[in-house]
């Protein structure tokens, strides 16, 4: 029981990470109707900034709320600046090419990401001394000691908030109301007089930023990063779009929640090796059996 | 109207430069090092320069350049369009003369390890992309796993000649038919899904069938790879300086001074030939009733759904087709090295293999031979710049996309016509 709550604890922060990231993705696919397989190296390129600005903060002796919350806007503004940058460069000449070609254009995109922040940063993992330190301590006279660290308050509450902010901004602005109108039709939205590409390049500056603080979290949480980071996370938050129903943002966070448990009750209970298998059979069981997820709309074929 | 645009143009690189500084800055300006077990920061503002000034001026050239152009847009690029039409000119002459080239190739006085170990990796990569190309190509199915059957064929090819001893020519078959069966195994479930799901399913399938070699150590050494992998030998003469006892190697068979080269070249030959017949095979499928099925189905899934095919046979028999012979390949590739490890059957490859086909032209089998040599090339050109050719590869990916979506190789032609004028 104990351990099942310490598995539940991790399982729920792990979730709120790749829940994040998997907002990226459910929302560039509603919108284009594309995969951004480089999505997940945008959560990397995220990390990495997190890790350089701890680093350059822990110099000044800046008090830590304030340390924390610079750092979170830092990234989101400097991988928003990626977010955007891609879109221009890799996919919007070839928003009318054949179905495939911007998913081949995305996976070049990653594979430049990665080795262009090889280059940079070089190859070796990078580790970070931990940032928020301690926790409450739950069952203290049982054999299991079931830990709620701060660190792990602090994620679950930062999504919590980030997802609150987002919603409103989906629902209740300008802006949300345009990204929702594109969904539906975008050339009908064009002719009502929004700007698609201005709001093409926001979902891309919105999904960044919160990869970003995917990344921010995922740096803090286990310290170590290298280069090649994106790539596994970026398939957890793909399967977590897709379970969730791949289009609807609710089920990216329901979805990422979902992984994050199978996740970590897989390496609790079954084997700690084998845990990325996990994530993958996920994938092919949601895709195959499930391909619509728990709040995706059915895909309708016409001719 | 000359003064407004070089102000739209200056006012656009200062924007590019400042996204450059936003881009660049933490990432390359601010190196993290390890010092004493502890990351410190260190700075490279100079480097950050560089690459801001030459976006700000480089934007500042395509902008006037792009303006210049517009007056006399219309005509697409040619470049492309020359070379299909000289192939289809020229093609058979063109084909015998780079075959027989290839066989000339290891007499070549220039021809040394160096430049057979280049050319027998760009064989096995022709290979691959034309075993991929039927998937790909003909039938329409982005697979990004591809690389799996490759290490299922060196797995199995590896394993069936480590525990039973049996010979390359035994072993070949068996790999072929092992990675075929798997590519029905993975594909049964999975053909009915859309372009792109398939294409993620299968990435996972591949990454799914490396975690297991690398984990599976009682089968596989894990990490540690297979080791001490037969070469093939020449009809059962092996290429061997000092023979086990009463074995007849190649060179004193022949009568020749024993020379490492001889079995080098025979490898060569021995891809050359197992590469030829993946494209003998592919132009003769083509014109068969499965091998157009194939075409059709890409082009149009619910036109051959209402005419009667089978969608899930067909793009099964393509998919296991294609998987076998990335499973010879493997093979070839277990046998060459004598030594395979999961390291080399990581998704980059299967993203490489796409690549060249993609590139060339999906469907073209000579676009896969000259994008072969042009990315292969590409990656070998940079072998200094470690990290830099991979983003020198993706970069062309994505160019690619951009400026040529349909590959070097463009044109498509289809395999049967109706008649002279249909």
């Amino acid at each position: 029981m104990e351990y099942f709550l310490q598995q539940l604890i991790n399982g729920v922060t792990l979730g709120s990470v790749y829940g994040l990231i998997a907002i990226g993705y459910t929302m560039v696919y509603g919108i284009i109707g594309m995969i951004n397989f480089a999505h997940g190296d945008i959560f990397m390129v995220g990390a990495f900034v997190a890790l350089i600005s701890f680093i350059l903060f822990a110099l000044t002796g800046i008090s830590l709320p304030i340390v924390l919350i610079l750092v979170l806007l830092i990234a989101m503004v400097f991988t928003a600046c990626y977010g955007w940058t891609v879109e221009k460069l890799a996919y919007k000449p070839l928003r009318k090419s054949f179905r495939l070609a911007p998913l081949i254009s995305a996976l070049g995109m990653s594979i430049v990401l990665q080795n262009y922040v090889q280059a940079a940063q070089g190859a070796r993992i990078k580790t970070l001394q931990p940032v928020i330190q301690g926790g409450f301590n739950f069952f203290k006279e049982s054999d299991f000691v079931v830990t709620l660290s701060y660190l792990q308050i602090f994620i679950v509450l930062v999504t919590i908030v980030l997802m609150a902010v987002f919603t409103l901004l989906i629902t209740r602005t300008a802006l949300g109301r345009a990204q929702r109108a594109c969904e539906q039709d975008r050339t009908m939205t064009a002719l009502m007089g929004i700007n698609v590409d201005r709001t093409i390049s926001m979902t891309f500056i919105i999904g960044s930023s919160l990869a970003s603080v995917a990344g921010v979290m995922f740096v803090m949480y286990y310290g170590v990063i290298d280069f090649y980071i994106g790539f596994l996370a970026g398939i957890k938050a793909f399967t977590a779009a897709v379970l969730g129903g791949i289009g609807s943002i609710p089920g990216a966070m329901l979805g990422g929640l979902l992984i994050g448990l199978i996740e970590t009750f897989w390496s609790g209970y079954i084997s700690i090796e084998y845990k990325d298998i996990a994530a993958f059979t996920t994938l092919v069981i949601v895709l195959i059996f499930f391909p619509t997820g728990f709040l995706g709309k059915p895909d309708i074929e016409k001719v | 109207m000359g003064k407004d645009l070089i102000q739209k143009s200056l006012k656009d690189s200062l924007f590019t430069g400042i996204i450059a500084l936003a881009l660049f800055g933490p990432i390359v300006g601010l190196r993290t090092v390890a010092k004493n077990e502890v990351l410190v920061v260190e700075p490279k503002w100079f480097v950050v320069l560089l690459i801001v000034i030459f976006c700000a001026v480089g934007r500042f050239f395509i902008n006037i350049y792009s303006y210049k152009k517009e007056k006399r847009r219309g005509e697409p690029s040619s470049f492309g369009k020359a070379i299909s039409n000289f192939l289809d000119e020229k093609g058979a002459q063109i084909a015998i003369a780079a075959i027989a080239f290839s066989i000339i190739f290891p007499f070549m006085p220039f021809a040394d390890r160096y430049w057979m170990d280049i050319a027998i990796m760009m064989m096995t990569y022709i290979m691959l992309g034309w075993g991929l190309n039927i998937v790909i190509g003909l039938a329409g199915l982005l697979d990004l796993g591809y690389v799996a059957f490759y290490a299922v064929g060196a797995y199995s090819y590896a394993l069936f000649a480590i525990h039973f001893g049996w010979s390359f020519w035994i072993c070949l078959p068996i790999a072929g038919l092992f990675a075929g069966m798997f590519g029905i195994l993975l594909g049964f479930p999975v053909l009915r899904l859309r372009g792109d799901y398939l294409a993620i399913v299968t990435l996972a399938f591949g990454e799914m069938i490396r975690i297991l070699l690398l984990n599976w150590y009682e089968l596989t050494k894990g990490p540690d790879g297979l080791t001490g992998i037969p070469r093939p030998s020449f009809f059962g003469l092996p290429f061997k300086r000092y023979p086990d006892e009463g074995v007849e190697t190649f060179h004193t068979f022949f009568g020749l001074e024993y020379d490492p080269m001889q079995r080098i070249v025979f490898l060569y030959y021995l891809i050359l030939v197992l590469a030829l017949i993946t494209n003998a095979f592919t132009i003769k499928i083509r014109r068969l009733p499965v091998g157009r099925a194939w075409e059709a189905l890409r082009e149009d899934e619910i036109a051959c759904k209402s005419l009667g095919v089978n969608p899930r046979n067909t793009k099964l028999t393509a998919f296991a087709i294609g998987a076998m012979f990335g499973g010879f390949a493997g093979s070839f590739f277990a046998t060459r090295q004598a030594f395979i490890s999961p390291e080399s059957f990581t998704f980059i490859e299967s993203a490489i293999i796409v690549a060249i086909v993609v590139l060339g032209g999906m469907g073209s089998q000579t676009g896969v031979v000259l994008s072969t040599i042009f990315l292969i090339g590409l990656i070998e050109v940079f072998r200094d710049f470690e990290s830099y050719r991979m983003v020198a590869f993706g970069g062309a990916m994505v160019l690619i996309m951009i400026f040529r979506p349909r590959g070097i190789l463009a044109k498509r032609k289809p395999t049967i016509t109706m008649g002279k004028h249909g």
